[in-house]
């Protein structure tokens, strides 16, 4: 178990820089000369050297490469070549943003799933569990900015109950927090949902079929009572799988939400930051999102472990 | 002594009318059976018959979409188990009917341990008074179903134990509420023979200890001449014979039953010196129990009487013989004998002045393991520890052994497929140790292989034809397609199977088709020496027989060496002269097939001798145990 | 010796399965059809005609309902919404399409690669897709966005690129589970080239897996082109799509919903289809590889 989890680790480790490399080369070296981006054609030659100074985009790249990714483990990620602001206060601030509006709609999600999921699995003769199938199959379809679209139609401008968009931080009112995010993550959440129904609903029937749910009817035990007690351990495992793929997914998702609703989250920050041709800023936001897939990927393995017995004594 | 919990009178099943359909087929008509208290009856059939039909519909775990009508009656239940619902049918499953499946590796939950999976159904039936005593009581179950250390088995996990030891604890969880009918449903099928052996005995012995009525299900005739007292013969959903065990094997009424018997009684032959198909089954004679005290050899007798007791002796106690699948061998040290310790070849041939078409020398094959830690070297399996033997031109040579003994690794390396760690191998003349991909063309030209599966050893997408004459398209070979497509039908021919099966995919075709699909593939480019990798043991007796005889006429035209790689004693000492008997990685016997059947040394051959299923032998032991 | 008169049960017949409802059209394959073949049809009739130009803009009749002139109503440059629905759909077939053929082209084999050599080849392939799995597609296509500027082409290239390791990885696997198989052993057992393997025995059994992950993949690639038209990264006005209609009627949500719902639906439904399909390939195809029966 050490072993595999060392092994995942020094991967991350691995994946990572490789990413920061990909990232760093993609990001730098095609486009032209920042400080030139940063000022404008018009500029005079002085201004272009006195500002690649202060960038230091006039050393060579592989000593830019080494300054910008060390200071990522620090979380320092330089100042922007465009606003002239240190990126690294901006990015913790949107960091908590669209950790919240993830994780809370990923939570949401995977309460609607799981029981759905189950009875669309248990009842996948009758009605009803076609009725939910075929509910989640159009969910699936449903992009999140168009289910963003269409809950802010309904609930902000026809009913009038929740805000449109925007954003208040919880420490400053509470109770308007909540209200701003219901949307968003209702958003989020029913999109994300309706694909997490279809893959409980499959690892489920999975497991219905397997022999040792036989084995629990043989005994005697009822067949919900069976399935409760052998079936959705065992059918955790693939769902635990999807579910960390899915907030990879979710994490860059949020990105075209959080335009809808106006969120100041990495999303917006990434989406600014293209639009300004700000390089810096983006390399550095992508490799945030980055880092976050690769820690829930981290994560996910260690709970295999704890799930799976037969992974505790393997390599 | 029965220790019956519900005193009633009349029989303990009883089952009228059964039949079973899906809304377009039927699958079984008409099943009447009644079953006293501590009766052991068999169901045979082949796949197909119905039978695992038969006793999911007793259990009243029919599939969806699969319905039952008639009736069926347990002793101490009102109500009838067809029409019961689902919540009666809980109280009775488990508790006082219960059932053990087939397949152990699947049929426990992997993510729970044993204890608690044993411990439950005594909670679900309050027949224990609390977790404590159901914890206690199934640490009993586990130590009375004879698993060495009960108190530690009970908190490993499924798959830290082996096929055995899971069946085993799939036995203690049908006896836990001391039910009144156990139902097995081909229950030592998926087992090593060593291990089939101790778990039938431990059936036999616990059901005869408790009294309790066994309805045991299975394809293998042999399986149940010694376990069950009547026998019932299924055929396409059809019960076509029922008798008492002697009556049916030695006075069988139903010309398919007769033809089952010809095709399993392995020491039969017809006047050609063929063994009995379904085909030339009128002209068997089922042996009397005369005939058959009279052609099992006392020794073998002995054997069968007393393997199980010797086997415990030996290890003090069943199921330690069994490795749990992963941890590397543990009983070299025990083995007396080592013929082959890097000394000269084992001699089992008579011509031993010709140049021998195979040669293996010292071969030695490892495996690296996983790491399981840090610091320590990552583990070795030693598939082959140093075997060595020679096979002449035209010899029948055997090669037996239990999953684990690396008869596999063996077959691999003599196929070019996988290369030794050490040793030598040597296929008519040419090296594989060393060989690169391209000096391995002339080798495989010279050796072919029949695979286990017929399922698995043709690819689904290709026609037969393309599969037949995929080996003239080995490298260095053209053939145009007239000559293909003639050579494809000539070989079709050779295996009797029509010419237009060469437009044809592998899924049109039966198991035992399919297997002389592979034949035919084998031969086509004409090789010298035939390896047959457990060619019927995937298969249903009654092709099992057709397929041991093509195999044997083909052997003769086209003068072939044949190695003949088997876990079953009872077909490789029909088909072949000479046999090294393997066990973890290591020959730990060979000789003349008669020489090791009827006079083993070795410790280990005597048990599987011992073990070994033959319809005979089987009846030889139950006629013996009968008379004592 | 007599014909193989082999007793036993018809062929592929086993005790005691209940065979799935199986061979018949599944209603999930027919309708995932339908809709796909409709799309495909809409984006051929737009090469050849569609009611009004759809790009250009006719001032005088913006933001119309639903009428016998203008099926779908105008935006609120008076372009014609069913004119734009179907020519969109031509933008959104082509992103499929390429995104999806980068995917496979490259993906497949580096899969069948991995799974067929094994050892370093398999560790680097696998690692590569393992790093860019850590890009989802979206966001590959953001930064080629940031990069190379916004264009259809950019969008194609980077949601392909992005759909690479899931090819990899669904072809790996079925490469592997193949390479157990005890054909591959009678082919290696007798000296069949790799390359002949991959291409008797490997690509045919992973073919069908490999469609399903094409249609899903398909699915995939027109949400994430929407999704960058719509944040104004994906394809530049004035071509219609799909993503940017939605985008630009935001702003009439309060007034003229019927804008958004247009192109939502058509965006909902194409991906539904694309998803019907693969479902109802996936279970013609048996993914277990096992299954011929």
């Amino acid at each position: 178990m050490v072993v595999r989890l060392l092994v995942n680790l020094s991967r991350f480790i691995v994946t990572f820089f490789a990413a920061t490399v990909a990232v760093f080369l993609l990001m730098r070296a095609i486009p032209g000369d920042p400080a030139q981006i940063a000022l404008g054609v018009n500029a005079s030659p002085e201004l272009l050297e006195e500002t690649r100074r202060q960038l230091g985009t006039d050393r060579p790249l592989p000593v830019q490469y080494v300054d910008w990714v060390t200071g990522l483990p620090q979380g320092n990620f330089g100042v922007s070549f465009v606003t002239r602001q240190d990126i690294s206060p901006m990015i913790a601030d949107r960091v908590q943003v669209s950790l919240i509006l993830v994780m809370l709609s990923m939570v949401v999600a995977l309460l609607i799933a799981i029981p759905f999921g189950t009875l669309a699995a248990v009842r996948h003769r009758q009605p009803s569990g076609v009725l939910i199938s075929a509910m989640s199959q159009l969910g699936v379809a449903i992009p999140g900015f168009l289910a963003g679209i269409l809950l802010v139609v309904v609930f902000a401008v026809g009913l009038g109950w929740l805000p449109s968009n925007g954003w208040t931080p919880p420490g400053e009112d509470f109770g308007d927090f909540l209200r701003r995010l219901v949307l968003p993550v209702a958003a989020l959440a029913s999109v994300q949902g309706a694909i997490l129904t279809r893959y409980v609903r499959s690892a489920v029937l999975e497991v219905m079929s397997e022999d040792y749910l036989r084995t629990a009817r043989a005994k005697g035990l009822g067949p919900l009572e069976a399935l409760v007690r052998h079936g959705l351990r065992n059918a955790s495992i693939p769902v635990l799988t999807v579910t960390s793929v899915q907030l990879a997914a979710l994490i860059v998702g949020a990105v075209v939400v959080e335009r809808v609703f106006v969120i100041p989250g990495l999303g917006s920050m990434l989406l600014d930051a293209v639009g300004n041709r700000d390089m810096l800023t983006v390399q550095s936001v992508v490799m945030v999102l980055v880092a976050i897939t690769l820690i829930i990927n981290l994560v996910v393995d260690l709970l295999y472990t704890v799930l799976d017995p037969r992974i505790r004594k393997k390599a | 002594m029965p220790i019956s919990k519900k005193p009633t009178t009349g029989p303990l099943l009883q089952v009228t009318g059964l039949n079973i359909a899906t809304k377009d087929r039927s699958l079984v008509r008409d099943f009447n059976l009644t079953m006293d208290r501590g009766e052991r009856v068999g169901l045979i059939g082949e796949s197909g018959s119905g039978k695992s039909m038969t006793t999911t519909a007793l259990m009243g775990l029919l599939p969806p979409g699969v319905n039952a009508t008639g009736s069926v009656r347990l002793a101490g239940r009102d109500e009838d188990l067809v029409t019961a619902s689902d919540r009666q049918m809980c109280r009775i499953r488990g508790n006082d009917m219960t059932m053990v499946f087939q397949e152990p590796l699947t049929a426990l939950n992997p993510l729970m341990k044993v204890g608690p999976q044993v411990a439950e159904v005594m909670l679900k039936h309050k027949t224990v008074s609390g977790r404590r005593e159901a914890r206690d009581k199934a640490v009993q179950l586990l130590a009375s179903v004879k698993l060495p250390d009960p108190a530690e088995a009970a908190k490993a996990y499924p798959h830290q134990l082996s096929g055995g030891q899971r069946q085993r604890v799939m036995l203690a969880m049908a006896l836990a509420n001391d039910p009144e009918l156990l139902l097995c449903d081909e229950p030592t099928t998926a087992l090593d023979v060593t291990v089939q052996r101790q778990v039938l005995d431990l059936i036999l012995e616990s059901v005869q200890l408790r009294g309790t009525g066994l309805l045991f299900i299975t394809h293998d005739l042999s399986v149940v001449a010694n376990v069950c007292d009547r026998v019932l013969v299924m055929n396409r959903g059809i019960v076509v014979e029922e008798g008492s065990t002697e009556e049916v094997f030695t006075r069988p009424q139903h010309p398919y039953t007769r033809g089952l018997l010809a095709a399993s009684d392995l020491d039969a032959s017809d006047e050609n010196g063929r063994l009995f198909t379904v085909a030339s089954a009128a002209a068997y004679v089922p042996p009397s129990i005369q005939d058959v005290l009279s052609t099992v050899p006392p020794s073998v007798l002995r054997l069968k009487t007393s393997a199980s007791a010797a086997e415990e002796s030996r290890t003090g106690g069943a199921g330690v013989d069994e490795r749990p699948p992963s941890s590397g061998r543990r009983h070299g040290s025990e083995l007396d004998v080592q013929p082959n310790d890097g000394g000269p070849a084992v001699s089992t041939g008579q011509e031993a002045a010709t140049e021998p078409i195979i040669s293996v020398n010292n071969l030695v094959r490892t495996y690296e393991r996983g790491r399981t830690s840090l610091f320590k070297k990552p583990g070795e399996v030693n598939a082959l520890r140093g075997i060595s033997f020679d096979v002449h031109a035209g010899q029948r040579f055997g090669v037996v052994g239990e999953s684990g003994s690396g008869k596999s690794t063996l077959l691999r390396i003599l196929a070019g497929l996988d290369q030794p760690s050490a040793g030598s191998v040597r296929v008519a003349g040419n090296e594989v140790a060393g060989a690169r991909e391209s000096q391995l063309i002339e080798l495989r030209r010279e050796l072919q292989i029949v695979f286990q599966d017929p399922m698995g050893s043709l690819n689904p997408r290709m026609r037969v034809e393309d599969i037949i004459a995929e080996p003239l398209l080995a490298p260095g070979k053209r053939v145009n397609n007239a000559l293909q497509r003639r050579q494809v039908r000539e070989m079709l021919a050779a295996v009797d199977l029509p010419a237009d099966s060469a437009e044809r995919f592998p899924h049109q075709f039966s198991g035992g088709q399919r297997q002389r699909i592979s034949i035919a593939r084998a031969l086509i480019c004409r090789p010298r020496v035939l390896v047959a990798d457990e060619p019927v043991s995937a298969l249903d007796v009654s092709v099992r027989a057709q397929v041991l005889n093509l195999l044997s006429d083909l052997v003769d035209q086209y003068q072939l060496t044949l190695v003949f790689v088997s876990h079953d004693l009872g077909v490789v000492r029909h088909i072949c002269d000479n046999v090294v008997v393997m066990r973890s990685g290591e020959i730990v016997e060979s000789g003349s097939t008669e020489q090791i059947y009827e006079r083993p040394q070795h410790e280990y051959t005597r048990t599987l001798v011992g073990a070994t299923m033959s319809l005979r032998a089987e009846m030889a032991a139950r006629e013996a145990a009968l008379q004592h | 010796m007599s014909q193989s008169t082999d007793i036993a049960s018809p062929p592929g017949e086993p005790d005691a399965v209940v065979r799935r409802p199986l061979r018949r059209l599944s209603a999930t394959l027919a309708v995932g059809t339908t809709i796909v073949v409709i799309v495909v049809l809409a984006a051929l009739i737009s090469l050849f005609w569609t009611p009004y130009d759809p790009v250009k803009a006719f001032p005088a009749e913006r933001l119309q309902g639903s009428s016998a002139l203008h099926l779908m109503g105008t935006d609120k440059f008076g372009r014609d919404v069913f004119s734009g629905i179907l020519y969109g759909a031509r933008i959104t077939l082509m992103v499929g399409l390429i995104s999806v053929g980068i995917a496979v082209v490259v993906g497949t084999p580096l899969g069948i690669l991995a799974g067929m050599r094994g050892g370093a080849t398999e560790e680097i392939t696998m690692r590569g897709a393992d790093i860019l799995l850590a890009f989802p597609a979206l966001l590959l296509a953001i930064m080629f966005g940031a990069v190379f500027g916004a264009s259809t082409t950019t969008a194609m290239v980077a949601i392909g690129i992005g759909s690479i390791p899931g090819f990899a990885r669904v072809a790996r696997s079925g490469t592997l589970q193949v390479m157990s198989t005890e054909y591959v052993l009678a082919a290696r057992a007798s000296s069949q080239s790799a390359f002949r393997i991959a291409r008797r025995h490997v690509l045919p059994n992973i073919a069908g897996m490999v469609v399903v992950q094409c249609s899903v993949t398909f699915a995939l690639a027109v949400l994430a082109e929407a999704a960058l038209s719509f944040l104004g990264l994906g394809t530049p006005p004035p071509v219609p799509s799909w993503g940017r209609m939605l985008q630009e009627s935001q702003q009439f949500l309060g007034t003229f919903p019927m804008l958004v719902v247009w192109p939502g639906a058509a965006i909902a439904v194409a991906v539904l289809g694309f998803n019907l399909l693969g479902d109802g390939l996936r279970d013609r195809f048996d993914p277990k590889l096992n299954g011929e029966r």
